[in-house]
Parts: C-alpha cells; sequence; structure tokens
C-alpha cells in the first residue's frame, strides 16, 4: 500500500508543473484578495500579478536543460515548454503593464480582470507541456474559458459582449471538433499519449494513411488552427479582436496563439511526423491562403485595432510557413517568431492603449493624423513596432522572417518563400498608411488627453527595445530557439 | 586607426544622429551646423581613402574589417564583413562629400522639423556608405532596407504636393524588389551549404567561386537584377522616380540622384553580374535593350516636361542608362566608363537638383514658362548653370564626356556595337533638352516681373556649388587619378564575369595602360 503510493507520489512529479502551480495559487490568491479590496482599487492587485509572473518565470526557466516529467508521462517541463513559457509570461506581463489606467478610463477598474489573465497564462502553460492529448485539451479549456470571460469583461459595451459571445459560440464550436479529432485518433491508436502515438504510427506505418486516422488529424487540427486563427477559420479574428479590450485583445493576439501553435507543433512534430506528407500539404495551402486573406482584407481597414487584427491573421500566416518547412531552422523560427511577435504586436497597442479616448472611437487613421508632430515619442515607438511588424531591418520582425523564409527555402519551398515575401509586400501598404497619417498629415486635434501613462510606456518601451535587440542581435534568442527543440 | 577607418566612417554619423536628437529642437541654426560638422568629419574619416595608392595597383578589397556577428548553431552566420575596392571607393568618397554639400543646402530650405530632418540625414549616410561596403550578402541587405526608411519620411515629410503618393510609391517600388531578392540570398546560401563549400556567412567572395547550374541561375539573377534595376532605374520600372525626385525636398532629390540610384548600378557591378555570370549571358542583349530604351525614352519624356525638377529627373534615367549600358559592354572601358559616369551623374545632377533648388527657393515655382531672360538678372548663377548643363550634356572638358565617350567607346568595342550606335543619340537628345531648357530659362527677355528683383548666389550658395564644379573639371580634363584606381578592381570583376583573364588594354589613357605594365607587387599594402 505505502509503496503504491510511493510510485504514485513519484509518478506525479510537481516539479514538472511547478510554474503553473504557482501561478494558479497566485491567481486564486488574488481572487480572495479582491474581495477584501476596497471597489475600484486594482492597482495593488496589478503589482501583485506582476509579482506572480515573475515568481513563475523565475521556476519556469530553472528548469531550462534539466527537463522534468509528470504524471506518468502527461506532462513535461522541457526546454520546449520552458521557451513557450516565458513567452506566455512576456505576453501577460506586457499586458498587465497596460491595463490598470485602461480599466479605469474605461471606467471598469474590477480587480477580476487580473486573475482572470493569470489563469489563461496558466492554461497557455499546461498546453505548451502537455504531453497527452488529454493534457493539451485541459489546459486549452483553462485558457479559452477565461478567455471568453476577458473578451466580454467589459459587460455595460455592446462590441464587448459581442466579441465574448462570438468567441465562445465559435470557439465552443472548434473545441468540438478538436475533441472528436482527438477521439477518432484515440480509436486508431488506442492511446492519447503524444509518444505512444507516434509508436503506433511507427509500428503500423499502414494505419497513418488510413481515412479514420487522416480524418482524426484534420479534424483536430481545425481546433488548432481555429485558436491560431488560420483562414478559413479566422472568421471570428476581426470582431473578437475589435470588441474585447485592448489589452485582452493584445495578449489574445500573442499568447493563445502562441499556446495553440505550441500544442499543435509538439502534436504533429512528435505524433504525427510519420503522416507529414499530409499535413504539410494541407498547412503550405493553408499558410498562403491565410497570408492572402489577412493583408488583403486589411488593405483596406482603417480602425486600426480591426487591422492589427486582419495583420495578426497574416502573421500566424507566416509562422505557419516555418512549421510547414518542419526543418530545423524552420521550427525554431516559429518559436523566435511568437516571441518576436509577441514584443511587436503588444507594443503596437500598448501605444494604442494611450492614444484611444474612453470607448475608443477616435482609434482610426483619422485620429492619428499629425500625431507624430504632437505627440511625436509615442509615434517614434508606434513607427518601430510598425516597421517590425513590417520586417524591415534591423527589427525583431525582420530577423523572424528571415529565418522563417530561409527554413521554407532549405526545406524546398522557393514558392511558399516567394508568396511570403510578396505577401509582406502586400502588407507595407497598409503599415505605411498609419504612419502617412502620423507624419504626413497636419494634425487636427491636440491629442490633449494622451498622457504618457506610466504602465503603458514602461510596457511600450521594454517592447521596442526588445523588438530592436532582436532585429540588431538575434543569434542569442534563435539559439535558445534552437535549444529549445533539438 | 586604419584598420578600422571603414567601420569608424560608416558608423560615425549614426553617432552625429544621436547627439542631434538630444539637441533643443527649436534651434535651427544650432542643429543644421552640429549635422554638417558630424558630415563634415565623417567626410574627412574617409579622406584618406581617396589618397591610398594601394587602390592603383590592385583590384581587390582593402581596409577589410570582419567580425562575426550571429551565429545561430551551426547553420546559419551572418558576419560584419565590410572592405573597400576601387568600385566602391569612389562612390563612398562621392556620398562623404557629397552630404555636407546637401546639408549645407537645407540652410534656408528646411525650417519645419530640423531635428527630424537632419536625424534622418546622418541615419541615411550611414545606410548608404554601410551598404557601399558590405561583403556580406546579408549585412548589404540590412543597409540596404534601411536606406528607404529616412528617405520615406524626408519624401514624405518635407517633400511637395503629391509627396504622400510619391513616398509611398518609392518605398513600395524598392521593397517589392528587394524582398525577392531576400530570396534569392537564402537560396544562394543553401546552394553554398549543400554543395559542400566551407563558407563563412553569406561573405559574396565565397558565393563568386559558387558554380550553380546555369538553369537556377536564370531565376536568381531574375530577382537580383529586378531589384537593382527598380533602384537604377531601368525602363520599364522607372515610374516611382519622377514623382520621387519631383516631391522630394531639394536635399532629398540631391541624394537620391547622387548616391541612392548608384546602389542600383553598384549591385549590378558587385552582385548581380558576378554572382551569376552564365545568366548574365543570357540575359545581357535585353538588359541592354531596355538600357538603350531607357536613354532614349528618358531623354525623350524630359524634352517635353515644363517643370524644370522634372526635367532633370527624366534625364537621370537616361543617364543612368549609359551607366548601364556601360557595365553591360564588360571591357574595361566601358565598365570602369560606367563606375565614373556614375560619379559624374551624382555630381552633375547632384548640382542640377541644387540649382533648381535655390531658383525654388527664390520664386517659388520650377515651371519653364515662368522664367525667361535669368541670364542678365542673375549673371553668377547663370554661369554656373551653364556650366553644370554643359557637363550633363557631356560636352568635352567636363566631366561627363569622359564618362560617355568610354562608355560608349567600350559598348562599341563590345557585343553591343548596334546598341552603342543607337545610344549615341540619347546624347544628342540631351543636348536638345538641356539647352533648350536652359535657353526658355536663362535668355530671352525678361518678362515677368517677379523675376526682376531675383538676387545672384549668395556666399552660402556659392560655397554649395564651388566644390561640385572643381570636380566637374577635374573629372573632366584629368579623369586619371579616379580611373587608375578604377580600373584594378573593373579588370578584377570583369574577369569574375568572363571567367577570361583581363583583356589588354586598348585603353583610351595611355598612362593607365603603361602604370598596369608595372610589376604589380611593388606596393603591397
Amino acid at each position: 500500500m505505502e509503496n503504491l503510493v510511493q510510485t504514485a507520489m513519484q509518478n506525479i512529479n510537481f516539479a514538472a508543473i511547478m510554474p503553473s502551480v504557482i501561478l494558479a495559487c497566485f491567481s486564486m490568491a488574488l481572487l480572495l484578495i479582491n474581495a477584501f479590496s476596497r471597489r475600484g482599487a486594482t492597482a495593488h492587485v496589478a503589482w501583485i500579478s506582476l509579482l506572480a509572473i515573475a515568481t513563475t518565470a523565475i521556476s519556469t526557466i530553472t528548469a531550462w536543460n534539466s527537463p522534468e516529467t509528470g504524471f506518468a508521462g502527461h506532462v513535461v517541463l522541457d526546454n520546449f515548454a520552458v521557451f513557450f513559457n516565458c513567452v506566455f509570461l512576456v505576453a501577460a506581463a506586457l499586458t498587465v503593464l497596460m491595463s490598470d489606467a485602461y480599466l479605469k478610463r474605461e471606467g471598469y477598474p474590477v480587480g477580476e480582470f487580473y486573475p482572470l489573465l493569470l489563469f489563461c497564462t496558466v492554461g497557455a502553460m499546461i498546453m505548451a507541456s502537455g504531453t497527452d492529448l488529454m493534457t493539451i485539451f485541459l489546459g486549452l479549456e483553462v485558457l479559452s474559458v477565461s478567455l471568453y470571460i476577458l473578451a466580454g469583461f467589459f459587460r455595460g459595451q455592446k462590441r464587448s459582449n459581442e466579441a465574448g459571445l462570438k468567441y465562445f459560440l465559435l470557439g465552443a464550436f472548434s473545441t468540438g471538433f478538436l475533441l472528436y479529432g482527438m477521439a477518432l485518433i484515440y480509436g486508431v491508436t488506442g492511446t492519447t499519449n503524444l509518444v505512444d502515438i507516434a509508436r503506433f504510427f511507427a509500428q503500423f506505418p499502414e494505419a497513418s494513411t488510413g481515412v479514420v486516422a487522416v480524418a482524426g488529424m484534420l479534424l483536430m487540427s481545425t481546433g488548432f488552427l481555429f485558436k491560431i486563427a488560420i483562414a478559413p477559420f479566422h472568421m471570428w479574428t476581426p470582431d473578437v479582436y475589435e470588441g474585447s479590450p485592448t489589452p485582452v485583445t493584445a495578449f489574445m493576439s500573442a499568447a493563445p496563439k502562441a499556446a495553440a501553435f505550441a500544442a499543435f507543433m509538439r502534436i504533429m512534430l512528435v505524433s504525427m511526423g510519420s503522416m507529414h506528407g499530409t499535413w504539410q500539404s494541407v498547412l503550405w495551402v493553408l499558410a498562403v491562403l491565410t497570408m492572402v486573406m489577412g493583408n488583403f482584407v486589411a488593405l483596406n481597414q482603417s480602425n486600426l485595432k480591426r487591422m492589427l487584427a486582419y495583420s495578426s491573421i497574416a502573421h500566424a500566416g507566416y509562422a505557419l510557413v516555418g512549421l510547414v518547412a518542419a526543418n530545423e531552422i524552420g521550427v525554431s523560427a516559429v518559436l523566435y517568431y511568437m516571441l518576436a511577435y509577441a514584443f511587436m504586436n503588444i507594443g503596437a497597442f500598448g501605444i494604442l492603449v494611450m492614444i484611444g479616448k474612453k470607448g475608443e472611437e477616435n482609434l482610426t487613421l483619422d485620429g492619428f493624423r499629425g500625431l507624430g508632430y504632437k505627440r511625436p515619442l509615442l509615434a517614434v515607438l508606434l513607427t518601430i513596432c510598425l516597421f517590425s511588424l513590417m520586417g524591415i531591418p534591423p527589427s525583431a520582425g525582420f530577423s523572424g522572417k528571415f529565418y522563417i523564409f530561409a527554413g521554407a527555402v532549405e526545406a524546398g519551398y522557393i514558392w511558399l518563400a516567394v508568396l511570403g515575401v510578396l505577401n509582406s509586400a502586400v502588407s507595407l501598404y497598409y503599415y505605411l498608411r498609419v504612419m502617412v497619417y502620423m507624419y504626413f498629415r497636419d494634425a487636427e486635434e491636440e491629442f490633449e488627453w494622451v498622457k504618457l501613462l506610466p504602465g503603458a510606456t514602461a510596457c511600450v518601451v521594454i517592447s521596442v527595445i526588445a523588438v530592436l535587440y532582436m532585429g540588431i542581435l538575434p543569434g542569442s534568442i534563435m539559439a535558445l530557439a534552437r535549444q529549445a527543440l533539438f | 586607426m586604419s584598420e578600422h577607418l571603414l567601420s569608424l566612417m560608416t558608423f560615425f554619423p549614426i553617432l552625429g544622429m544621436f547627439i542631434v536628437l538630444l539637441l533643443p529642437k527649436d534651434n535651427g541654426g544650432l542643429l543644421k551646423s552640429a549635422t554638417l560638422v558630424f558630415t563634415l568629419i565623417t567626410f574627412a574619416i574617409s579622406f584618406p581613402l581617396a589618397l591610398d595608392p594601394v587602390f592603383k595597383t590592385s583590384g581587390g578589397m582593402h581596409y577589410t574589417e570582419f567580425a562575426e556577428w550571429i551565429s545561430v548553431g551551426s547553420y546559419f552566420h551572418m558576419n560584419y564583413s565590410v572592405g573597400i575596392d576601387g568600385i566602391s571607393l569612389w562612390l563612398v568618397m562621392l556620398t562623404t562629400f557629397i552630404m555636407p554639400i546637401t546639408i549645407l543646402s537645407t540652410w534656408q530650405a528646411v525650417t519645419k522639423n530640423v531635428k527630424g530632418y537632419m536625424a534622418l540625414m546622418l541615419l541615411l549616410e550611414t545606410a548608404m556608405l554601410g551598404a557601399f561596403i558590405s561583403l556580406d550578402l546579408f549585412l548589404f541587405y540590412i543597409f540596404w532596407e534601411l536606406m528607404l526608411i529616412p528617405m520615406y519620411f524626408m519624401i514624405g515629410i518635407w517633400g511637395g504636393v503629391n509627396r504622400i503618393y510619391a513616398a509611398v510609391k518609392f518605398f513600395i517600388y524598392t521593397a517589392v524588389g528587394s524582398l525577392l531578392m531576400l530570396v534569392a540570398i537564402m537560396y544562394i546560401y543553401y546552394a553554398a551549404v549543400n554543395s559542400g563549400m566551407n563558407i563563412s556567412g553569406f561573405s559574396i567572395a565565397d558565393f563568386y567561386k559558387l558554380s550553380l547550374d546555369p538553369a537556377l541561375q536564370k531565376w536568381l539573377f531574375l530577382a537580383f537584377a529586378l531589384s537593382f534595376a527598380i533602384k537604377v532605374p531601368m525602363f520599364p520600372v522607372h515610374t516611382w522616380l519622377p514623382d520621387a525626385h519631383t516631391e522630394a525636398p531639394t536635399a532629398g532629390s540631391v541624394i537620391l540622384a547622387a548616391v541612392m540610384l548608384k546602389m542600383g548600378t553598384y549591385g549590378y557591378v558587385r552582385f548581380a553580374m558576378p554572382l551569376f555570370p552564365d545568366a548574365l549571358k543570357q540575359f545581357l542583349p535585353y538588359l541592354a535593350a531596355l538600357a538603350v530604351i531607357g536613354i532614349i525614352y528618358g531623354a525623350l519624356v524630359a524634352m517635353m516636361q515644363k517643370d524644370v525638377k522634372k526635367l532633370v529627373a527624366y534625364s537621370s534615367v537616361s543617364h543612368l542608362g549609359f551607366v548601364m549600358l556601360g557595365i553591360f559592354a564588360l571591357n574595361t572601358v566601358g565598365v570602369s566608363g560606367a563606375v565614373l559616369q556614375m560619379v559624374n551623374h551624382g555630381i552633375s545632377t547632384g548640382a542640377l537638383f541644387l540649382i533648381v533648388g535655390f531658383i525654388y527657393e527664390r520664386r517659388h515655382t520650377r515651371l519653364i514658362s515662368d522664367f525667361g531672360g535669368l541670364a542678365k538678372q542673375i549673371p553668377v548663377f547663370a554661369t554656373i548653370f551653364m556650366i553644370i548643363t554643359l557637363s550633363s550634356i557631356g560636352v568635352p572638358g567636363t566631366n561627363g564626356f569622359v564618362g560617355e565617350f568610354m562608355i560608349l567607346l567600350g559598348a562599341f568595342q563590345s557585343e553591343l556595337r548596334w546598341f552603342a550606335v543607337v545610344s549615341t543619340s540619347g546624347v544628342i537628345i540631351a543636348a536638345v533638352y538641356m539647352l533648350w531648357m536652359f535657353q526658355r530659362v536663362m535668355f530671352g527677355k525678361l518678362e515677368n516681373p517677379k523675376n526682376q528683383n531675383l538676387k545672384d548666389l549668395s556666399v552660402r550658395e556659392m560655397c554649395i556649388m564651388l566644390p561640385l564644379l572643381v570636380f566637374v573639371f577635374w573629372i573632366g580634363v584629368c579623369p586619371n587619378t579616379f580611373l587608375e584606381k578604377i580600373n584594378p578592381a573593373v579588370d578584377q570583376m570583369i574577369q569574375q564575369v568572363t571567367g577570361e583573364a583581363t583583356p589588354v588594354y586598348t585603353s583610351v589613357i595611355p598612362a593607365v595602360a603603361q602604370e598596369e605594365q608595372a610589376p604589380m607587387h611593388e606596393q603591397q599594402h
């Protein structure tokens, strides 16, 4: 009896889920702290959230190069998970920084915002460390449910309600696909463990080409691609991004996307490696479709939040190119790009937070007229983020795209790389247009409501420094991304 | 000192940029003076390059610097690798020389956002110098793209009425071309890796040694050629140029014409042609035809312009066509002439844009029909304008003559004989449109009352024009100072492209030939 408990405890190995545990405990404590706080006081919650993120980051980073497996192979805290955890934590920290003043301005100084954000992060971390379909699903649900609430967080605003409801309905639908796919894979292989699935397919290669297995894989992919917002599963993105509170949009464009990528990559590369011929050709088409969709529709947007939503679709397409290449550099580049995208996109959203008025009706191109002269610092910071999104050197966006397309070229997907760069040429137009309004048109307003909010400013400055650092000296981060995989 | 000369020269302006950013933004004079000092120091740093005799004897790279920059595991290296040879030497010198001049020209023209303007100018100088000295394709690409950003803002913020259209068009045209080049760069890298070559980064010296499959070269060459052709610009991808040149502020036009267009021609000489010699042979006649079309078309369109600045812009299309023709001649005379003509065009057209700027500052119009008879009112101005006009046409004794003559001679001696014959008509049309314009602006009766109070050149404006005039005549009368350093590098490049040892000089300039026969190893650096 004692023996049994001991083996069970050994199998559990809490070290493997330590970061998630720490963050979850902090989140629950925060919920309690909120309950006993004065109404409208949220600053201390934000500070404690940052502390929580920092603590989690330390416990995550110490696991670098010393992988831990827990729960009988259901979770693993390997370099891959550590790298993605860091991406999530970076995204969460930057979001927390920009949120406090924003929530007050919009009239929702509700402390529950932060624990929900942290629960999202916990879910994302579980997804990245999950080595079993069930664990991954669990993480996905924790992530999604918190995110549905966050999207509809401004309960008095119709747009926010719409965002929350839309995201929830479509998300639930896509989760159905995901589960169905997982069930089919289980039906074929008799296991939900990723490694065991791979072993099964290696043992019975003919099973991997069977209708059921392929259907299972495709259905499962649908679920993840929905979360990543890959065309044609991207329909929810623009409305949800536009309607959600801006910090949530910022977070949503970086962390859940990265989490879905992490789980998707682990499943595809570990379990479905033997079927890569099938999924590569599917993803090839979807990557092109996504890039084209995202960029061409973004051309026509005048609301900046919506434009960034479409551009984030396009960026997911670029990242998918790296996965299609499925070689050392391409896959490492996906990891690198997730981090780079978190910085450049959240940085851009941080500036939107500062420029928006209550209700954010002014976040249209016209609202940016002459910003470069009235608020030069903010305009320069936004410009750097936009150049990075365009992929102009020396910025993180450039080095990320460079590695991704280099991976595609190495794997022989020349046309995919060509289509990719042509797409990023299209994207130049709508990013440049923001600069046209900021610098080339005269100001009609004084932007007197724009204040350098300390938190949001810190978020943007950190992002811009990171963007430039990753652009000028990408080697170190890229080396980490590589170690995370190989 | 000398081992880091190139880096010092390249990055000094960016240091200046940071200092300029710290200065108070209301003090325009201080900002301009500071920028002038920074560009002058940059020129001073680069000056020893021009005096170094090593370029006369050896066509290889000098002042090389190498440092590992980015290395990702075992599969990717990018290096900071720079160097300079006789071809890039004069383009670098042209850049550092023309920068203080353009800063001087902004003294009265730029009044709004002086700080931003000066910061962008300094950033631009670093980017341009970096592109000329890069020996690593990846490094080159970084500088090449970086150049776009300051120029985009300069056109868009300080430009004319149509500035937004021009700026966006400029940016997108150039970026589209270069993105395709980026894919080609990646491809070459992997081709080199897969061929089992021991390469260090994206070093062009290593890529030169690569012998790629001609069918493949075709595509890679097209990607490079398109990117550079847009920058040159060659017909039919030249349409961004008239817009950008016309809308840009004077200093922007000068830099565009004098330096940035040379990036394209330089790209052909340094990258597109030596990297893909087989593909070049295949496309040579077509490209030469495009060059000739550019010459004639640019000249004809220039003739019909009502706006002086547009006229000068289209004349650039024509002149750059000559440069391309010279490069495609693939013999020493032609290519050296083309390299020299790159510098000449920088000086003459740069000067023309400055002159147009002077007129515009006085009258706020550039239409030819608004002028007439200015020569009596502003004689010094008219004289200098005349000299520059003649140099642009290529009258003997001026710089333009030497360059165009060598180009035509080179093309005539090569397979492109008939192309050369046709392009000579470009020289004639150039005389027509330049002189006709000059006549309508300067001669005749001074009828427009607004022109009667025009002031002649100020001391500052004289200071701007005189250095340019010196070089108009220096290159015109004594081109050997320049050619003797260009020739060895050009020979090396031709050898790389044609795979044959350098032909014996059929030189127009005997002095060069004699010097070349002297033992090569005497003056090892």
